[in-house]
């Protein structure tokens, strides 16, 4: 399997890697343009990327692996970052995530069977006025009761 | 405080725009020490005016600007650090959200006084919402001609890049910015020698962080004896207090420094909710060792949480309320520590894996009796260690949290 991103994608992958003044420092943001199309970095990616940038490929997988945020596995179409660090913890952080797994039906993993969601749990979105917070594909959701947490849930399942 | 004359933080929905910025007299100051000022007497009235780094280790802005070598050719870098990590923390969001031409102010200072022509804003990956509203500030600023090629029509320039991380706390330390910029993993870098002299791209490097440089505009506008009668000697002007936890209103409050903790948590954020009284308070983010309830008349500067013991780091206060358990804290602190050590250095990868691994057996109950000695050891074997400020971040806290709550944690295991 080989990886090709779209024109559009790659035109932005041009402009990025145009941006800077050593084409590896691109090597971020690249990697999320590739998951933002993809969904994920996919391995046939890492190689493409490696020789977009002139890298070696053992660098961008040890770049993949350290970054949280990038998924070298597929991921749910809709992914959804609970923060369970201190002012979320103190705010009810792990009544609120345990809630989500069983409405979402998330046994074992974390993602869930018809490969809709994905829910990970992170440290300090930098909302902590809004404990406990969440973000749904990058959007930012705060004071989140039990209630607002199903009620979220039946909202990601009616699109 | 609405007297207050310090305004980092504009309330209304279209604060941001630029056409509102220049309404509240933005640029003003960078039109200034662009068109009127020479390059070091910019330097030589921020070093005067006394800000110290608002990211958390409290360096002094104008002494750092400083250090990077005069003259000579070769490419120079501002990096913004929007990498805000530091759990507790919010403030920069806010700028960034509230008020992004005013930090655009104070890089375009920042850049000509240090004879910059690129700056780099790194911003923390969850923040690619907040990032949008930076990245239109830059082309409504672009398109007015304050920044681009040549900045009010002169002949100095200043380009901007959006950076964006993902997914990492030790990127906010410096020089892990500065290696996550330039496509590698972050992994803090020996100093020296320091980013002054060899930093992004191997050239000379200013790194600010955000509401440091969203404090420069006022003191270039207003002059730094203006900054230096606002709040403490030493520490001067106003600080974004950043209040979460249990208390009525979390939220952010801009105060001077040297404000007493209780003020700030008592008459600004409300106080705790009815039949709360507090337990502790971190003072400053996570890496904060936290002060008990004794201990809120503390002021809020460098030197005062110092000698409590603590530091003023973000100035993010979280407020723990008597109900909760301090081995939740603990708990928190552990995991967090252990997941984020980038694991470079042996004594904080493994110091903080077997802290979270001791304390996660104390909280199933499964606990021995020389724990508790056991993680004061481990903490003390992180301290001083370490290539980076994250073995200290890490260690200092728990050995503070385990000392002064060590009575509590005792019961809570059962002996």
């Amino acid at each position: 399997m080989s990886y090709a991103p779209s024109a559009e994608v790659l035109g932005r992958i041009d402009r990025a890697i145009a941006a800077y003044p050593e084409k590896a420092a691109a090597l971020l943001p690249v990697l999320h343009l590739i998951q933002g199309e993809s969904g994920w970095v996919p391995p046939e990616a890492e190689t493409w990327v490696a020789a977009k940038l002139g890298i070696l490929p053992i660098r961008v997988r040890e770049v993949l692996s350290f970054y949280t945020m990038f998924h070298r596995k597929p991921a749910g179409r809709t992914v959804i970052q609970v923060c369970r660090n201190l002012s979320c913890t103190l705010a009810g952080a792990e009544d609120i995530i345990g809630l989500l797994r069983a409405e979402l039906g998330l046994a074992g993993g974390d993602t869930t069977a018809d490969g809709a969601v994905t829910l990970v749990t992170v440290e300090c979105l930098g909302n902590c006025d809004n404990a406990p917070c969440l973000q749904i594909d990058g959007v930012d959701h705060g004071r989140v009761t039990r209630e607002r947490a199903a009620e979220l849930v039946r909202e990601l399942r009616g699109r | 405080m609405s007297e207050s004359p310090v305004r980092l933080l504009p309330v209304d929905e279209s604060s941001w725009r630029l056409e509102a910025y220049l309404g509240r007299g933005g640029y003003a100051a960078a039109r200034k020490a662009v068109t009127s000022m020479a390059p070091a007497d910019v330097i030589a009235e921020v070093r005067r005016s006394g800000l110290r780094g608002r990211g958390g280790a409290g360096f002094p802005a104008g002494l750092k600007w400083s250090f990077v070598p005069q003259g000579g050719a070769g490419p120079r870098f501002l990096c913004v650090n929007a990498d805000e990590g530091e759990p507790g923390t919010f403030k920069d969001r806010a700028i960034l959200v509230r008020n992004p031409h005013l930090l655009l102010d104070g890089m375009v200072i920042a850049a000509f006084a240090v004879g910059i022509p690129t700056a780099v804003v790194y911003v923390r990956g969850e923040y690619d919402r907040v990032a949008g509203r930076l990245r239109e500030a830059i082309a409504e600023a672009v398109k007015a001609g304050f920044l681009g090629p040549s900045v009010f029509g002169t002949g100095f320039g200043l380009d901007v890049i959006v950076h964006l991380g993902a997914g990492a706390y030790i990127c906010g330390e410096e020089t892990a910015l500065l290696e996550s910029v330039e496509g590698r993993r972050g992994q803090p870098r020996l100093k020296p020698p320091f980013p002054a002299v060899v930093g992004l791209f191997r050239a000379p490097t200013v790194v600010n962080n955000v509401e440091t440089l969203a404090s420069v505009p006022g003191i270039i506008a207003r002059g730094a004896d203006w900054f230096t009668g606002l709040g403490r000697p030493k520490d001067c002007g106003t600080r974004i207090f950043g209040v979460s936890g249990a208390v009525r209103r979390p939220g952010l409050y801009e105060l001077p420094t040297g404000t007493p903790l209780r003020t700030i948590i008592d008459d600004h954020a409300g106080g705790p909710p009815e039949g709360v009284s507090v337990k502790a308070v971190i003072p400053g983010g996570l890496s904060a060792p936290l002060l008990r309830a004794e201990e809120l008349g503390t002021p809020m500067d460098f030197d005062s949480l110092a000698q409590a013991c603590s530091m003023i780091g973000s100035a993010a206060v979280v407020v723990i309320g008597d109900r909760t358990p301090i081995l939740d804290v603990l708990k928190v602190m552990a995991r967090f520590y252990a997941h984020e050590s980038c694991g470079q250095c042996t004594p904080c990868r493994v110091g903080t894996s077997w802290i979270h691994k001791v304390v996660s057996r104390l909280a199933a109950g499964r606990g021995r009796p020389a724990d508790l000695d056991l993680i004061l050891s481990l903490a003390d074997g992180m301290k001083g260690r370490t290539l980076c400020p994250m073995g200290d971040a890490a260690a200092l806290p728990i050995h503070a949290l385990v000392t002064k709550f060590r009575e509590e944690l005792e019961q809570a295991v059962g002996r």
